[in-house]
């Protein structure tokens, strides 16, 4: 890596960036702080309520579930989608008119409005016409994923591997190619194991990637809404009602600002460390380089 | 840390394991490469039809999609076939005619090229000043644009709503585009970085030697190299400006009105409208198709997010 | 301005954040600082320093609010001591 210079002008070329991201991130974030510690009825008429409601907060048993529910999401949809990814960047083929093919079918989900992905596995997932319902059925599973939580479950879940695996397959397809030619060579010369290279030349190059990729499906799966929302309402009950999710109820649906404004800030707190430790790891990583 | 400090030891491990076996094999050279051949071969055609397997399972839905959007709300409703009985344009020809429907479309596309351009003008000049200098702050600036990424819309749902209602943005396309640049200049910043750290500094020192100023060597010289970066940032710009809904929902009512959010109002209005539902959904993802196949070549660099 | 629904302590809070940064950018301008390390795992410099006080300067107090019924000034106290020794030694 070539040394950087020393120069404090590029403030200047910063400042455009900063200012038109300020605009949208501090004065929204000083706005919920200032909700976080009053209860307001409206503009006009609001009572100074100091920590009250981030005590309701970190005790509400509701919100608990949530938290949890979430992390299991979290936890399992990247469970899947990593080892899927990594499966179909090796499959994909490299050079040629078969490699944008792939590629341009593989990314076909991540371009689809969020909305449109959930309204898609609606009707795919509904046993009267749906596809996938009706093959459930069709193989005698009694599938019903607006009235049965595990098979909301499982939906939710599906959606999600369908609609972000490309997005993990894409970061490691693009790592893989940056893999020297002459590193497969020696492999070959050695008889090296599909495995053996797998393991030691292929894996090693993708860990960077793999970070990065794993970072963004926490986040992005971290504050999921859209799909959920337009696939199963929450429901049924609350079974896939995540965080996001019953942030907006309770901001907008019972206007309960000074709550919802706390439990963003601790939301928010949760993800600034996780991302922090992600964000110094991968740097420490490129450091070593 | 201990990735890198480790990786170099099992590779000397496993060459020495690799050298051994290597001497023993030599005599039966011959036989062991062709079945070598063979099991590559194999692994070759066995990765294909994963492959094959795996994108016939992801455009199935879409499929389905597709083949409803051609059919009559009556067929959909009778019965499961995988062809349409009985082709119909009349869905499309429903949203083609209706300006509350395209409009739809209209509004997206105008936010959406309108973030692009924002971000793409903001994220240059400061990609360059994080990729060729060192400031105070800058790495502590690089992390708060990130974080903003990592941001949750849900919780800025509310005062995003107030801030554009009182600057008297609320339902304009600006105001959206603006919105969608908290998640987007980080990204464009990101990628701009990775593609710009790959062109000699020796270039930039060439040029102001030969008397170029900053701005004319900026625009002349350097956006030029990275041409192919701009254009996978612009993707991924209109990728995630495409994609997003709820804030986009939230700061426009009639006249910039996305067209994501039409599609679930009218559908909820009208009944459930299976064939128009389906035909506006098949129409949200032919653009992001045509962008994606004029970053083809350059997409997967993209992805590395320019930093591996 | 009236939407953001100002108080005076959250005002207080944004102005001492405020402070902090212009502070710490002169300091570095008058006295400009090299990465160490100290008793925390990885090699920082004082505004990594900072950042890390601040982060769990937020989560100390939400633990103090949440768990126990003591004075929010006493989690401030223990926040300020915490960010003393992790500037000094960190």
């Amino acid at each position: 890596m070539q040394t950087k210079v020393e120069n404090n002008k590029a403030w200047f070329l910063v400042m455009p960036v900063f200012l038109i991201v300020a605009f949208s991130a501090i004065i929204p974030l000083m706005t919920v702080v200032n909700y976080s510690v009053q209860d307001i009825f409206d503009p006009y008429t609001r009572y100074f309520v100091g920590t009250e409601w981030f005590k309701q907060v970190m005790l509400d048993s509701r919100l608990h579930e949530a938290l949890l529910r979430q992390f299991i999401y979290s936890f399992t949809i990247l469970a899947i989608e990593v080892p899927l990814g990594i499966c179909v960047a090796l499959m994909m083929p490299t050079k040629g008119r078969g490699a944008s093919v792939a590629l341009i079918l593989v990314a076909i989900p991540l371009l689809i409005p969020w909305n449109v992905v959930g309204t898609i596995w609606q009707i795919f997932g509904r046993a009267d016409i749906g596809l996938f319902g009706a093959f459930m059925s069709y193989i005698g599973v009694d599938y019903n994923y607006a009235s049965n939580p595990a098979d909301a479950w499982l939906t939710v879940v599906l959606m999600d591997v369908w609609h972000w695996t490309p997005l993990i397959a894409l970061l490691c397809y693009s790592g893989l190619r940056a893999i020297p030619e002459v590193y497969y060579q020696a492999a070959r010369i050695d008889q090296a194991s599909r495995w053996a290279v797998f393991r030691h030349i292929q894996l090693p190059k993708l860990a960077n990637v793999l970070v990065i990729g794993m970072l963004l499906r926490f986040m992005d799966s971290f504050m999921i809404y859209t799909e959920p929302f337009v696939l199963t309402g929450g429901g049924p009950g609350s079974s896939t009602t995540f965080l996001s999710q019953s942030l907006v109820q309770q901001a907008i649906g019972q206007f309960d600002l000074g709550p919802a404004a706390a439990f963003s800030l601790v939301y928010f707190l949760i993800i600034l460390l996780v991302c922090w430790v992600f964000y110094t790891t991968i740097m420490n990583m490129q450091k070593d380089k | 840390m201990t990735q890198s400090s480790t990786t170099p030891m099992t590779h000397e491990k496993t060459s020495q394991g690799r050298a051994s076996q290597n001497t023993k094999v030599t005599k039966e050279q011959a036989p062991v490469y062709s079945r070598a051949d063979r099991k590559a071969r194999n692994a070759n055609l066995r990765g294909r039809f994963g492959l094959a397997l795996y994108v016939v399972l992801l455009l199935l839905p879409i499929y389905w999609l597709v083949n409803m959007s051609f059919k009559t709300n009556t067929e959909i409703l009778s019965g499961l076939s995988f062809f349409p009985a009985d082709f119909t344009l009349e869905n499309y020809a429903k949203i083609f005619s209706d300006s509350t429907w395209y409009m739809g479309y209209v509004n997206s596309i105008f936010y959406v090229s309108m973030n692009m351009v924002i971000s793409l003008l903001v994220a240059l000049p400061a990609a360059y000043a994080f990729s060729r200098y060192k400031f105070i702050g800058d790495k502590h600036m690089f992390f708060w644009l990130l974080s903003n990424r990592m941001a949750p819309p849900a919780v800025f749902l509310l005062p995003f709503f107030q801030l554009y209602s009182s600057v008297g943005l609320f339902d304009t396309h600006i105001a959206v585009a603006l919105a969608h640049c908290i998640f987007t200049v980080p990204l464009a910043v990101w990628i701009l970085e990775g593609f710009m750290s790959g062109v000699p500094r020796e270039i930039d020192e060439t040029a102001y030697i030969d008397g170029y100023s900053f701005p004319k060597f900026f625009v002349r010289i350097f956006i030029p190299l990275i041409r192919s970066g701009i254009g996978v940032t612009a993707f991924f710009c209109f990728m995630f400006s495409w994609v997003e809904l709820l804030l986009a929902r939230t700061l426009t009512s009639v006249e910039a009105k996305p067209i994501a959010a039409i599609m679930t109002r009218t559908v909820s209005a009208s009944g459930m409208d299976w064939g128009l539902l389906a035909a506006a959904g098949v129409l949200t993802i032919i653009p992001g198709m045509l962008v994606i196949y004029f970053v083809r070549n350059h997409v997967a660099k993209g992805f590395a997010l320019g930093r591996v | 301005m009236a939407w953001m629904s100002w108080t005076l302590p959250t005002a207080l809070f944004f102005i001492g954040i405020a402070v902090i940064l212009v502070g710490m950018t002169t300091w570095q301008i008058v006295s400009p600082c090299v990465e160490r390390r100290g008793f925390l795992p990885l090699a920082t410099t004082r505004g990594d320093r900072l950042f890390i006080g601040l982060l769990s300067s937020a989560f100390i107090h939400l633990g103090f609010v949440a768990f126990t019924d003591a004075n929010i000034a006493m989690a401030t106290v223990l926040c300020a001591i915490w960010m003393i020794i992790l500037m000094r030694w960190g």
